[in-house]
């Protein structure tokens, strides 16, 4: 066993910014607007961090897909106690269209190359709700998934997940490899403290391109529209 | 110098200083920029900091309680936030007066936060990290960069405030000489309850050339030596989570090894340590200034009274207005300071900083003011947020040196490059031919003052946009009027000159102002030159302060020339005299009776 868990960090407009749709239609505003790493991938890094301090893995790879920028949000996983990142060069038009389906098929690829035990995720990102990449990328590599855990713990080559699902709690037991995505309570993210991102600054990233994975990013999807939820009419009292 | 700094890309400064505005340090264009490298790293700094200060920090709880939880105060530390600008080698971040400034923008969401963070690391430890030796740095730092331990800046007395050096606590070297022994009390010591590690300031008997004479030194002293007493926290207006307190120093030993610099060279190291900190209230002021805006217009757009949104109306815009010309203002003025300071050969800035704490304390007041009353009855109220800003930035004026005193310290030490010139024309003066003393004074004042109104801002190879022109001309104007209306006072009152602080008061609102509006000019030239996003406003906000502050300035100017008919002066002074011969109010009262 490696030892090595792979952890997928999304860039999405910070949660606490007002969205709005841009006068096209085409999509929502992000130029100038603040952006923060999507709060499941967040809760994913510190699952990740822990159990490399409880000693049951060794080595925590941040991944992004995405422009420069993504870049940041690799950062903050380093300052949180990632070892080293990979930011999969995704720009322009294709990072418009770039979906669970395409990023799953980079994760499978990177999994492979790397050697992962692991793939830590968040369980959906909040710009999209697709809560689809963690399904996708374990079907791609064949390899058991634990989606919407709010409890891990590793035996031995297996794993103990406690999912949360509709009608309350589930408990399975998976083989490793495995894909795990995380839901809210799985844990409290821990800050990035400004001494650890000073040294996170020594840690490595390294840039690649999809095509270098073998991967290829069209979209099999098209946006037409994009508006705003029509507006609420007050209520009666 | 103390900290790494990290070089700065200049392109090409224009000095200013030499041809006209003898007080202005040179190379204020072009603005300060920072690395690509700086701007990702403040991004990611500020990200953990800001989370922390909107999800963990109750400021409600924290002024309720007067005091800050232990929890938050750990917080703070493991985010590193206690050792801003020690150097890494000693545990602290390293980072530079730009980063540490724009820190303080999201710190001073709490005042009873910021002044404890300051009150450490901004003036308490300030002095072991600019004078302190080799030793004294390695024993002390680490632990009070990672905040295990907290420092407090020991010099004011119940008799010695502004006059600081007057004050008497006392040092005596023992009969070994191993050892300081300290006595006396010290007054309104933030972290004064609780901190390990104290800059203390103590008269010590020095000889110089023989004689013997009393100075003032400086020492590192732990609470741990012994016969240190805190009071208890003073139940203050504002900033109640911050812990103020007398201490008392009982025969305090502290090794001679403690002595921080010179024995006797203490209230110069008092100054620079004051001086130094001073420069981030523009950014802590514009950055609670910009939190206003948002909880405030949040408001303003929503209630509605006949009809209308507030925000249509005009008198309630115009307070938006000021507050984003505030803001505007403050960050220019307080990240071109800190750009300056930055720079490598650690310049004297302290005429900068000065400025920079008057124009951003009383801005600041006036703009919470502002912001309650936008709210009414509502933000008079405890349930909202602004009540507490409005206590909490009464001290702003008061505390870091009271306006009062920094405003002549602006004034003097600005007059003095010009007073220097007079002094060697006083004396052609006294041999006999007057007229043509004053002609030459004149003459060469008016030249090195540039009354030839080119400050290089403008034209051709003009460092200022051109859309900024008038305001550079307007600039150029002030300067001009400037330097003939200080030769004349000079002229006027010569060295008694100290003595009129309504004079000097006009002097450094005028310097004020127009060091702000270099700063606005200098940071909308660069917007607009790199298309930094919404650079149109910029210009239009820099152009409003300078149109609005060039015609203050002249107003003032005006009022200092000689026989003044806008100048109320002499007669303010009668009315204060007669009131305070009195101590009282003396009219008779309007129904009153004599016959």
């Amino acid at each position: 066993m490696s030892g090595r868990v792979l952890v997928g960090v999304k860039r999405v407009i910070d949660y606490a910014v007002k969205i709005r749709v841009k006068p096209d239609n085409t999509g929502v505003v992000t130029d100038g607007v603040k952006h923060s790493m999507n709060p499941f991938c967040e809760i994913a890094v510190e699952e990740a961090v822990k159990l490399k301090e409880k000693k049951l893995i060794k080595e925590v790879v941040a991944v992004s897909c995405g422009p420069q920028q993504s870049q940041e949000t690799i950062r903050t996983a380093l300052a949180m106690g990632a070892d080293r990142g990979i930011h999969v060069d995704v720009s322009g038009k294709d990072y418009e269209n770039l979906g669970p389906l395409q990023v799953s098929k980079i994760l499978a690829a990177l999994a492979k190359q790397e050697d992962a035990q692991l793939i830590l995720l968040g369980k959906q990102a909040i710009d999209d709700d697709c809560n689809q990449t963690g399904q996708m990328t374990a079907a791609l590599l064949d390899w058991p998934q634990g989606t919407f855990a709010s409890e891990v713990s590793l035996e031995g080559d297996k794993i103990n997940l406690v999912r949360e699902i509709d009608g309350g709690l589930e408990h399975i037991k998976i083989n490793t490899p495995a894909v795990i995505t995380a839901d809210l309570r799985l844990n409290t993210p821990r800050y990035a403290t400004l001494p650890n991102i000073m040294k996170a600054k020594k840690k490595k990233i390294v840039t690649v391109k999809p095509a270098d994975l073998g991967v290829d990013v069209t979209s099999r999807l098209e946006v037409l529209k994009v508006e705003e939820p029509p507006q609420r009419q007050a209520g009666r009292v | 110098s103390f900290t790494k700094q990290r070089a700065l890309d200049m392109h090409n400064p224009v000095t200013i200083s030499k041809k006209a505005c003898f007080v202005l340090q040179a190379e204020v264009f072009p603005y300060p920029e920072i690395g690509n490298d700086e701007v990702e790293e403040i991004k990611q700094l500020v990200a953990p900091v800001e989370k922390f200060f909107s999800d963990d920090v109750d400021s409600a709880k924290i002024d309720r309680e007067a005091t800050i939880p232990l929890e938050t105060l750990q917080g703070l530390k493991d985010l590193g936030l206690f050792g801003i600008m020690i150097p890494e080698e000693y545990g602290g971040l390293g980072l530079s007066h730009t980063i540490y400034a724009r820190l303080n923008e999201i710190i001073a969401l709490d005042g009873s936060i910021a002044v404890t963070l300051a009150a450490h690391q901004a003036i308490g430890l300030k002095g072991i990290l600019i004078a302190g030796n080799e030793a004294q740095k390695k024993k002390y730092l680490p632990k009070l960069a990672s905040g295990e331990h907290i420092a407090a800046f020991c010099l004011t007395e119940p008799g010695s405030g502004s006059d600081a050096a007057s004050i008497q606590t006392r040092a005596t070297l023992s009969e070994d000489g191993k050892h300081y022994l300290i006595n006396g009390s010290k007054i309104w010591i933030s972290n004064g309850g609780m901190a390990d590690i104290m800059t203390v300031f103590a008269r010590t008997e020095v000889e110089v050339d023989g004689v013997k004479k009393d100075k003032i030194s400086a020492f590192i002293v732990e609470r741990a030596f012994g016969g240190i007493a805190s009071g208890k926290p003073e139940d203050k207006l504002g900033i109640r989570g911050s812990n103020t307190c007398e201490l008392s120093f009982d025969n305090v030993p502290v090794p001679v090894e403690n002595v921080i610099g010179e024995i006797g060279g203490g209230f110069k190291i008092a100054m620079n340590i004051l001086n130094s900190g001073r420069f981030s209230m523009g950014s802590s002021c514009a950055g609670m200034i910009k939190k206003l805006i948002e909880l405030t217009s949040e408001y303003a757009a929503t209630r509605k009274q006949f009809n209308k949104s507030l925000s249509e109306f005009g008198m309630i815009q115009e307070k938006f207005a000021m507050m984003a010309l505030n803001a505007f203002v403050m960050e220019s003025m307080a990240y071109l300071t800190a750009g300056m300071m930055d720079r490598p050969g650690v310049p004297d800035c302290s005429l900068e900083a000065a400025m920079v704490k008057v124009f951003s304390s009383e801005g600041g007041w006036i703009c919470v003011s502002e912001a309650l009353q936008v709210l009414g009855g509502l933000g008079y109220t405890k349930n909202y947020p602004f009540e507490r800003f409005v206590r909490d930035c009464r001290i702003l004026p008061i505390f870091e040196g009271t306006n009062e005193i920094l405003r002549m310290y602006i004034t003097l030490t600005g007059m003095q490059y010009a007073g220097k010139i007079l002094t060697g024309k006083i004396k052609e003066m006294k041999k006999g031919n007057i007229g043509l003393a004053i002609g030459m004074v004149s003459k060469k004042l008016r030249t090195s003052l540039g009354a030839s109104v080119d400050l290089g801002l403008t034209g051709k190879d003009g460092v200022v946009h051109p859309s900024l022109e008038d305001s550079a001309k307007k600039l150029e104007q002030n300067v001009s009027l400037f330097g003939s209306t200080v030769e004349s006072l000079l002229y006027r009152y010569g060295k008694t000159i100290v003595d009129e602080q309504l004079v000097l008061k006009r002097v450094a609102d005028v310097l004020i102002h127009m060091y702000a509006m270099t700063a606005v000019l200098s940071r909308a030239s660069r917007s607009i030159s790199i298309g930094l996003r919404n650079h149109d406003h910029e210009v239009l906000l820099a152009n409003t302060f300078c149109n609005d502050a060039f015609f203050k300035n002249n107003y003032w100017m005006v009022q200092l020339q000689k026989h003044s008919p806008e100048n109320n002066d002499a007669n303010i002074k009668k009315i204060a005299k007669q009131v305070l011969e009195n101590r009282a109010y003396i009219c008779s009262h309007p129904l009153e009776r004599t016959y």
